[in-house]
């Protein structure tokens, strides 16, 4: 046979392999469809399954489970330093512990709390409220949680072990350089750093990808749910801001390790770089935290007010403005620092601009609030305490976004109640909220309403009792990291009644995992839609098969759900067989190609342990650098070592 | 490169963090007056030319040596009292160089300590009424850095300072043995 | 003097202070009045609904809908939001050039020099025979514009005296510097605002703001050397601090005790805290800490020497004497 016949004989037998692939359509439907699904989609059995899995539904649940046990322990914090404060002149815990204490308290809650825990819900909810069956890349989403769980341990195991950081959750140099911070504390605290980070990027690409490319057909950017526009500027800025704490991380460790002078100033190093790079990073990540908290918002304030936000392409703009402006406020951390005042005055005005975007995202929840019929469920109380607490918060931002002001209040308890008045109020009560919302979805039971009740409004009074009282502390002159305060200064009534605040915010995060944990066995079952909601994620059940949705749905509105009327239209055409998901064009969501899916894999749980050991052991030596390269180029080699599909009838992208 | 570098590739790593960190981390901040334990004045025979005469190791040693905290208080009390005054940031000058391996009253800890509290013939001075025991020792465990002896985890890199030396945790580990104090 | 206003940013008692009130009350009282706003529109969106009406809701298949007047309104919201973030952001303009105005104008300068745990204060004069060094306590004259140039020896400070001026860092490597002009005689406390180690929270300082002439007065006797020791005690005491640890570290102006590690004690006694404002001046005080600074103010750099009780008498009592 010549070359021609031979390539059209095999042309025709591939067509006939194509015929025979199974897919899924009208001649495989209901449950002989749902069967194969499941046995091509659901991981394998066993522990090397459970560590092996690439389902973004259990790695979702992974973050989220993780993220509050580091909630919980970065509290338990707080409550041993509201005890050292509540009194003054107390001396229950040494400076040095003291120390340590709120080192590890903030480190915990900004780099193993609250970012993962965004991370993690959205890649939990986000393949299901785009339509999809995985996320793109699902083995890096693995690696990402392990380097997270990986991260935190070793600086957890480092605190029980007493090596702990005490240089605060900032490390500003020269305090955190060779000389003024002993042995290897404050090189553990700066690889947790690498090791989040690395995370954090991984499942920021993770996110931009899915987000761009694997929603339903006919979901243009348009009709996209606000949260997914959130979790899309929030992956951005951390590919932007990530870089630069790892890099200032890093150069403190190669300071502190091999006598580099990157911070010193006497041989023209600079002190302030650290500050300048650590707050390029250290803004944006507040506003990483938040915006996700803003989709959240979006999310239940939309069903509960039974319409979608109002004003949805002012929304977009608000989310994309913030996201951007949020690179340009850095050095409003930096005003008392002696840099010109001229450069400070930029600084003023932007971080005051970035308040309008909010602002208007702020008119646009309550104007859906105005034109809608709002009902309260538990998650819609946790807006409205959202609204009340944000707002001071963000209000005392403007205030210190002055200099003059600033300079009075900067590094006092002002500053501790302005940003726990945002990160709690403006990130924390939207989460309580969106876990008792997709609560159903997760695990298939329904929250304790009555639980659910007295846990808000324990931790919004409580959160007010704790917290506003700080503001007073720091008008009447209470610096920050302090672990005691000498009396007769009038500080001993706010830190009394912070410390009382502290304990009954601590009864409501309780009362809060009581509901989960109790709701987990004996909460009602969930049917797939409990809220009437109108987005993808409530079109399956609850929870989610393995592979999310028997089919692709087809979306034509911003709210599937309730334009659907019952039925919801679908594509139909995916492989039953392979793990398979169907990619569309980046704006129009138009029908492009079928991506493969990978199957579990240990590689990425392989692969994280061996960059694990390498920042782990480049703590004590350069030379890991380069020896633990090696295992971790092995790991990674094989974790991308190409496939052959066993039978691969057309042709597939892989 | 000592073999603890080397074996911090794998997850001795981890071990290493634990049982080393016990000593290399622990803070002493409530400096209680030392020398309670061991009576003052007792002073390791260690003048004799050339001599090694085998000595139990003070009890304060453990305490101090690979101590971070300590080397880097020492550090800091070693320009403080202008020490580089005569040592000269451990190059030597009009006092011997601290950064080699030659040790004319001993390399150990409780040899530089004694060093440094009673003075030693050739100009040292006795330090013993300016400095507390404590404050002696931490100096003691710095100087032993200068000469590459504790290990790599426990010393500084730089100070804060112009550089002066090469970076102590990038020298190689070396053994201090007494030298003939008639060679200068 | 209110003990409310001893470390208060209400103390009000400079220029600088009193700008900061102002401005302070401004912004308050716009951002009270958002917040009000919000609360407001908040209130009557959930109250509406109750009393019945038409919504733009999924049930009844409006929810593409809206309500046309919300259009005007957020508008009309940005509108304002924009006006009062920019009419804030002008009077913080005004106040901070209004507030660098006086720092052209100062007629006494003065050094001080953070360490961990403890300030140490030297006084400019344009004759070398008139500088004068203490620690831990200032002295100005009321009314008198004065510039305090910042610089640190070790890691990065906070000079910050609430009820006088906003703060300022000290970083080791640059030169910062602050313009006062107090306006109220009376004694203030200021503290470390950045933390810099383990005894951050006990790094205070006390200023005092007095008449020109005690002023004057109070650095003439600066000036002078330490007083010699007059009862047998103090002149035992005057030989241990000179000969043993202290002078190490302690410099005595007029003794050989000249060293510069630690804070000056030539006039130690007429000051009015121990330790960086840790204590009160007082005897009993002054015991405690000699004999034990660690258990005071654990990780403090002094160290606990260990004296005997005849010496701890003898030192305290010398120490008595340098007024």
């Amino acid at each position: 046979m010549n070359e021609l016949e031979r390539v059209k004989a095999e042309d025709e037998r591939l067509a006939r392999e194509r015929k025979k692939i199974a897919r899924d359509g009208p001649k495989l439907n209901g449950a002989k469809l749902e069967a194969r699904l499941e046995r091509t989609w659901r991981r394998p059995a066993g522990i090397v399954g459970w560590l092996a899995t690439v389902d973004h539904k259990e790695i979702g649940r992974r973050y989220i489970v993780t993220a509050l046990l580091f909630l919980a322990l970065g509290g338990v914090l707080a409550l041993a330093m509201r005890v050292q404060l509540a009194q003054p002149d107390a001396a229950l815990i040494s400076p040095g512990r003291y120390n340590e204490l709120f080192t590890m308290h903030g480190s915990t809650m900004m780099f193993l709390f609250a970012v993962p825990v965004m991370e993690g819900v959205a890649v939990f909810i986000i393949p299901l409220m785009l339509g999809t069956r995985s996320t793109a890349f699902p083995r890096l989403n693995a690696f990402s949680y392990y380097m997270y769980l990986f991260g935190g341990l070793m600086l957890w195991v480092a605190f029980l072990l007493n090596i702990g950081p005490d240089i605060g959750w900032f490390a500003y140099t020269p305090l955190s350089g060779p000389q003024f911070s002993a042995g290897k504390r404050a090189d553990i605290w700066a690889q947790m750093i690498t090791f989040t980070e690395v995370s954090a990027l991984a499942a920021a690409v993770v996110l931009v990808c899915t987000i761009l490319k694997t929603r339903a057909p006919g979901m243009t950017l348009a009709r996209m749910p606000l949260f997914a526009w959130a979790m899309l500027v929030v992956a951005v800025m951390i590919i932007f801001s990530m870089p630069a704490v790892a890099l200032c991380s890093s150069m403190l460790i190669s300071d502190r390790l091999i006598g580099t002078n990157f911070y010193n100033a006497a041989e023209h190093g600079d002190a302030l770089l650290w500050q300048h790079l650590f707050w390029f990073f250290g803004h944006p990540e507040v506003y990483i935290i938040f915006l996700p908290a803003t989709g959240f918002v979006s999310v239940i304030t939309e069903t509960f007010c039974r319409r979608p936000v109002f004003a949805y392409p002012v929304v977009v703009l608000a989310l994309i403005s913030t996201g951007i402006l949020a690179f340009g406020l850095w050095v409003h951390h930096m005003f008392a620092t002696g840099l010109p005042r001229v450069g400070y005055s930029f600084y003023t005005s932007a971080s005051m601009t970035v308040a309008i975007p909010t602002a208007l995202q702020i008119f646009c929840w309550l104007a859906t609030m105005w034109d809608g019929r709002p009902r309260f469920p538990v998650p819609m109380l946790y807006v409205v305490g959202f609204i009340i607490t944000f707002v001071i918060g963000g209000l005392t931002g403007v205030i210190i976004a002055s200099v003059p002001l600033d300079l009075q209040l900067h590094d006092t308890y002002f500053i501790v109640a302005h940003f726990h008045y945002v990160l709690i109020g403006g990130a924390v009560f939207p989460l309580l909220g969106i876990l008792t919302y997709w609560f159903p979805k997760i695990t298939g039971r329904m929250m304790s309403e009555t639980l659910g009740k007295i846990g808000f409004w324990t931790m919004f009074l409580g959160f007010q009792l704790a917290f506003f009282p700080m503001h007073f502390a720091g008008l009447l002159g209470m610096p920050r990291r302090v672990y005691t305060y000498p009396a007769g200064l009038g500080l001993e009534l706010p830190n009394m009644l912070s410390s009382i605040g502290a304990f009954v915010v601590a009864a409501a995060v309780v009362l809060f995992v009581v509901n989960g944990l109790y709701s987990l066995y004996r909460g009602a079952i969930a049917p797939p839609n409990p809220w009437g909601a109108s987005s993808l994620e409530w079109a399956t059940s609850s929870p989610p098969p393995p592979y999310n949705f028997e089919h692709i749905p087809v979306v034509e509105t911003r709210t599937p759900l309730w334009d659907a009327h019952g039925e919801l239209p679908v594509v139909t055409g995916l492989r039953v067989d392979e793990k398979e998901i169907l990619l569309t064009t980046v704006v129009a969501a138009a029908p492009d190609l079928r991506e493969p899916v990978p199957a579990a894999s240990l590689w990425p749980l392989i692969a994280a342990i061996a960059v694990g050991v390498l920042f782990v052991s480049s703590i004590f030596s350069p030379w890991a650098v380069v020896f633990g390269a090696i295992p971790a180029a092995i790991a990674t080699a094989a974790w991308f070592w190409p496939k052959e599909l066993k039978r691969h009838p057309e042709p597939v992208i892989s | 490169m000592s073999s603890r570098c080397r074996a911090s590739f794998t997850l001795l790593a981890l071990t290493a963090l634990a049982l080393g960190a016990c000593n290399r981390e622990e803070r002493h901040s409530r400096a209680k007056p030392m020398g309670e334990t061991v009576p003052a004045g007792v002073s390791p025979d260690t003048i004799w030319p050339g001599g090694t005469v085998a000595q139990t190791l003070d009890p304060r040693a453990k305490i101090y040596d690979n101590n971070a905290p300590a080397i880097s208080q020492g550090q800091q009390l070693f320009s403080q009292m202008n020490c580089s005054g005569c040592h000269s940031h451990g190059g030597g000058g009009m006092g011997p160089a601290l950064i080699d391996d030659e040790w004319r009253y001993g390399g150990r800890i409780d040899q530089i300590a004694t060093s440094i509290a009673e003075g030693r013939p050739n100009g040292m001075p006795s330090w013993r009424s300016k400095l507390t025991q404590d404050q002696i020792w931490q100096l003691a465990a710095y100087v032993r850095s200068m000469s590459g002896q504790p290990s790599k985890d426990a010393v500084s890199s730089r100070a804060e300072s112009m550089s002066n030396t090469a970076p102590q945790t990038l020298t190689p580990r070396e053994p201090a043995h007494t030298s003939d104090t008639a060679e200068q | 003097m209110s003990v409310q206003h001893y470390q208060s940013i209400f103390g009000n008692a400079s220029i600088e202070a009193r700008q900061f009130n102002t401005l302070f009350v401004i912004f308050l009282a716009v951002c009270a009045v958002m917040y009000a706003a919000v609360i407001a529109f908040m209130l009557v969106a959930l109250a509406r609904r109750r009393r019945g009406g038409r919504a733009n809701v999924m049930e009844d298949g409006r929810h593409h809908e809206s309500d046309p007047a919300l259009r005007t309104g957020l508008i009309g919201w940005s509108a304002v939001v924009a006006t009062g973030l920019v009419a804030l952001a002008i009077a913080s303009f005004v106040a901070d050039r209004s507030m660098a105005s006086t720092a052209a104008r100062e007629r006494l300068s003065l050094t001080v020099t953070a360490n961990q745990g403890w300030w140490d204060v030297q006084y400019i004069a344009s004759d070398n025979s008139k500088m004068i060094r203490t620690a831990n306590e200032i002295h100005l004259p009321v009314g008198v514009p004065v510039r305090i140039y910042l610089k640190s020896n070790d890691v990065i400070h906070s000079f910050w005296v609430p009820s006088l001026a906003g703060k300022q860092d000290l970083i080791p490597g640059r030169e910062n510097d602050i313009t006062i002009v107090p306006r109220k005689v009376g004694l203030y406390r200021g503290q470390c605002a950045e933390f810099c180690g383990t005894q951050h929270a006990k790094m205070a300082l006390v200023v005092q703001v007095e008449p020109y002439s005690d002023f004057i007065k109070w650095w003439e006797r600066q000036l002078q050397p330490a007083a010699a020791p007059a009862t047998p005690l103090a002149k035992a005491g005057y030989d241990f601090v000179t000969s043993r640890n202290c002078g190490a570290c302690h410099a005595i102006a007029g003794t050989p005790a000249s060293g510069t590690v630690g804070p000056d004690l030539t006039h130690f006694a007429s000051r009015r805290t121990i330790a960086a404002g840790s204590m009160p001046m007082g005897e009993g005080n002054l015991y405690g800490w000699i004999a034990d600074p660690q258990s005071i103010k654990p990780g403090t750099k002094m160290p606990t020497i260990g004296l005997e009780p005849n010496e701890l008498h003898s030192v305290v009592a010398y120490l008595e004497t340098l007024k």
